[in-house]
């Protein structure tokens, strides 16, 4: 699947970081989330968790 | 398209007898035929009430619904006093809309992250340790609540923040009342002044000599002093009551059902699993407020602007549509998605936090105390029905 991010929603709040830690990251200074892998596999429900809606995957 | 709903005259916070972490009855019934309905607020206000688990997250996530604190109206019984609130104090950014509370929460957001909160679990274990001996010390009984629940987190907010750990009694005394809607006004507002000077003190000793602490570090940034008062304000005051509770109410709750706490016991590695279903199944913030900027259309009912949509967080954890079989605690379930922490942009920011805590406060205890048991029949238990955070006020237990 393809992800996409969207840091001006982001509130920081890691649901991302702790469903699929490795695919998402916080920044060390905002907090706000990173994607370290653009194509994953498996997010579980990190898409669904968000409390933002700031991650969007499509197939 | 608005079809008559139920009409509730006060929200109901009486807990099912005999079942103390179970929601009201009443709540249950009405969430599965009318996940949202008529309220009337105590200061009069004719508003809703979301039971439902979609609804009420669906409520939190709309940007068309304000948590600005001018226009709250609380659902809680004894905030009848608090009617006409004024704006926001600069810095108080959980009762602010877009981009004024998004400039105060990314200064933060940075300090909480997943990894910056795990490095801390090394130092939660040494303070975890020095309390769990201390009980062993003292012979084969405590209350849990002053002896492990609220000192630790406590001591953890506290260093985190940079705010002396000597002081953290005037503040946990501070701190309290402003959880108990009942407590007298005056006594509120002492509490509110008293903390609100400490602060402001802090604030002050820190500008003139930095410090290596959240508070010491955002002194560098362009908030003015008034600004980081609130914000040492809000951070101590959610950081510390409700750990506290969860830790006590979650060990009660384990105790309560021998069946959990043994799958627990068997495989302590399923303690992230379990803290989210602890979260999940005893919702310890228990309510929430909201209110509508523009008529808005949702669950098949008009919310006309202005009025308020109070939300049960205790009721939307226990939707039979999210959870299956809701009322059971089962440390097994995937409980992800709870509301407990709540949803949309305020969701609680020390949520990474109370999660390390919880971790290792509860695996710890369970380690070293593995005869742990209530010293009283579960009925004298004094809960704390009377907060805006539910929990115990004391926990006797006994072990050998
Ligand atoms: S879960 Fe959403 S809001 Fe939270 S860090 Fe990840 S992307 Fe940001």
């Amino acid at each position: 699947m393809k992800l996409e991010v969207d840091r001006e929603r982001c509130v920081g709040a890691g649901m991302c970081v702790l469903t699929a830690p490795d695919v998402f990251a916080q920044d060390d200074e905002d907090g706000r989330v990173r994607l370290l892998d653009r194509d994953p596999a498996e997010i579980g429900d990190a898409v669904q968790l968000c409390p933002a809606a700031a991650i969007t995957a499509s197939e | 398209m608005t079809t008559s709903v139920p009409h509730l005259t006060e929200l109901p916070l009486e807990r099912p007898k005999g079942c103390p972490f179970d929601p009201p009855a009443e709540l249950g019934t009405l969430r599965d035929e009318h996940p949202l309905v008529r309220l009337t607020f105590p200061d009069g206000h004719e508003g809703w009430l979301a039971t439902g688990h979609a609804i009420a997250r669906a409520v939190l996530a709309d940007p068309r619904f304000s948590a600005r604190q001018e226009l709250m109206h609380s659902p809680l019984p004894g905030a009848a006093a608090m009617v006409e609130m004024p704006p926001a104090a600069p810095g108080m950014f959980i009762r602010m809309d877009g981009a004024e509370h998004a400039r105060y929460r990314k200064l933060l957001t940075g300090k909480f992250t997943v990894r910056r909160m795990r490095l801390l679990s090394e130092r939660v274990e040494q303070v975890t340790t020095e309390y769990l001996d201390a009980m062993e010390r003292q012979g084969t009984s405590a209350d849990l609540v002053t002896a492990f629940a609220q000192p630790i987190p406590a001591l953890m907010i506290c260093e985190l923040l940079g705010v002396p750990y000597e002081d953290h009694e005037f503040f946990r005394l501070n701190v309290l009342p402003l959880n108990l809607p009942d407590a007298p006004a005056e006594e509120q507002e002492a509490a509110i002044n008293a903390l609100g000077e400490y602060l402001y003190k802090l604030i002050l000793a820190k500008r003139a000599e930095p410090t290596d602490d959240i508070l010491g570090e955002l002194t560098t940034t362009e908030l003015t002093d008034e600004e980081l008062t609130s914000i040492a304000f809000l951070l101590l005051g959610a950081g510390l009551d409700t750990t506290a509770n969860m830790l006590a109410l979650g060990t009660f709750a384990l105790l309560q059902h021998p069946d959990q706490l043994a799958v627990l016991r068997e495989d302590p590695e399923r303690i992230d699993g379990a803290i989210e279903e602890l979260l999940r199944y005893l919702t310890i913030a228990h309510t929430g407020a909201r209110t509508a900027l523009e008529d808005v259309e949702i669950g098949g009912q008009l919310v006309k602007a202005g009025e308020a949509v109070a939300l049960s967080g205790m009721a939307a954890n226990r939707d039979p549509l999210k959870f299956p079989d809701p009322d059971r605690l089962d440390v097994r379930r995937n409980a992800a998605g709870h509301a407990s922490f709540g949803h949309g942009v305020h969701q609680c920011l020390g949520q990474q936090l109370a999660r390390v805590q919880m971790k290792v406060a509860f695996t710890g205890l369970l380690a070293r105390f593995p005869k742990l048991r209530l010293a009283v029949p579960a009925e004298e238990i004094p809960m704390r029905t009377d907060s805006d955070i539910y929990g115990v006020y004391a926990l006797p237990v006994a072990w050998d």
